[in-house]
């Protein structure tokens, strides 16, 4: 649960938005980075962004945690 | 740089300070993150390390340093007829003193698996009728989703939406182990997304009280190796600061939105620690505005909850979040206790420091 993964924001309404994680969209908390932009990369965990990310970084983090979890054989 | 060039200058760098370490005993740095731990097991970190140093995984798993009475509680939690309480699925099994949660749930307790406290937030929308209560464990990097939640349901006059808060806060756990001076530990690497929200900054009260090196680093080879060099960089030069090797996602002051609603909802507690015990002002507790959602307060928890015992099988995942031994030093590791078995939570959680030795050590 301490995971945090990489994901771009598809839509925002208020403090709400829809984040795409590698395909998958899910809802997340959109307060704690007042200044992200539909199209903004973020780091999500537990269903909140806590950061901006650079597409460059999103693409690193992604491919670590796809690494992690190949390994792991689950998701 | 192609990325092996850089871990090769890494590994000479590394070298180069560990020949500059004083005196002739091996150094331990203690990282204190789930994330970490992974990454370092998954990776084989351990074998570029110089001779001189070695990792230690600290508390640095939500899950594993969330203590038995804790986990006891929410299983009673779950068997109140009018509550169904609402957990991330990591903490399903855990094995209580007598039950899990997944087992309470098998034999007929009410328990839905969240993925975000605004999933839990949802259901007590949706179950006016019952008493939704939010288990709500973690450090820094997932409270403030949960102070976010009291703040709607207080706005929304949500009643059946119930926190029980065992959220910790990491710095006075490093306190604490430092005072406690059992376990040698020469320098911190310290959580990349926990220094997200608190900055970097947070941990300078660290580094000057016990003259300890505080490195903040990501979790790629490089990210972590770097903050290695970092460590032992300083050691040899005998300074103890705070460095911020991933400077990229975290700042000085950490994220300000985050920080102000953690202010804002919670306020320093006494919490207990699997493997640490009481630590002063660790726990985030309920500010008075918000006693209302409390479920301890609301449904008569005794909070924080008393330790238990909790090697009575045998288990040492006390010793193992103190950093006091290694995961294949406790006796039930790899035979007793297997991720499909596991008999403590640091063999259940994926970021556990026994899962991940057991799946990557052999490596």
């Amino acid at each position: 649960m301490c995971l945090a993964v990489p994901g771009q924001i598809v839509s925002k309404e208020d403090a709400v938005g829809v984040v795409d994680i590698r395909g998958n969209r899910l809802r997340a908390g959109l307060a704690l980075v007042p200044e992200a932009r539909v199209g903004d990369w973020v780091l999500v965990h537990a269903g909140f962004a806590i950061t901006l990310l650079t597409p460059q970084d999103a693409t690193e983090t992604n491919a670590l945690f796809k690494q992690m979890e190949e390994l792991e054989g689950i998701g | 740089m192609m990325e092996n060039d850089i871990i090769e200058k890494l590994k000479h760098e590394m070298a180069a300070a560990a020949e500059a370490l004083p005196g002739s005993e091996r150094v331990a740095l203690m990282e204190i993150c789930g994330t970490h731990t992974m990454a370092i097991w998954r990776m084989g970190l351990r074998a570029l390390l110089p001779q001189r140093v070695r990792l230690v995984s600290g508390p640095g798993c939500p899950v594993c340093v969330t203590s038995q009475g804790t986990i006891d509680a929410l299983v009673d939690l779950a068997s109140r007829p009018e509550v169904v309480l609402a957990t991330f699925g990591d903490m399903m099994r855990v094995p209580g003193t007598r039950w899990s949660l997944e087992r309470r749930k098998a034999a007929g307790g009410r328990v839905a698996v969240v993925y975000s406290v605004l999933e839990a937030l949802d259901l007590a929308r949706q179950r006016p009728a019952d008493t939704i209560v939010f288990a709500a464990v973690g450090f820094e990097t997932t409270a403030p989703g949960t102070a976010l939640a009291l703040e709607i349901a207080r706005r929304e006059g949500l009643r059946n939406f119930l926190v029980l808060s065992a959220h910790k806060w990491v710095v006075p756990a490093m306190d604490a182990l430092l005072a406690g001076g059992q376990v040698r530990i020469d320098g911190f690497l310290c959580p990349g997304h926990v220094s997200v929200i608190i900055g970097s900054r947070a941990y300078e009260p660290i580094a000057a009280r016990y003259h300890r090196p505080c490195v903040v680093a990501g979790f790629t080879a490089e990210q972590v190796l770097a903050g290695v060099a970092a460590i032992l960089g300083q050691l040899s030069a005998r300074q103890a600061r705070v460095q911020n090797v991933y400077q990229k996602a975290v700042r000085p002051e950490g994220n300000a939105a985050a920080r102000a609603v953690l202010a804002r909802v919670f306020e320093p507690v006494e919490a207990v620690w699997r493997g640490l015990g009481r630590i002063p002002a660790s726990g985030m507790g309920l500010a008075p505005e918000y006693a209302e959602f409390d479920a301890a307060r609301r449904l008569g928890i005794p909070w924080p909850p008393p330790e238990t015992g909790t090697d009575e099988h045998g288990c040492r995942c006390g010793d193992v979040i103190r950093g006091a031994i290694e995961p294949h030093e406790c006796p039930l590791f790899a035979a007793a206790c297997t991720p499909l078995h596991p008999v403590g939570p640091c063999m259940v959680s994926r970021e556990g420091s026994c899962q991940a030795q057991y799946k990557y050590g052999a490596l």
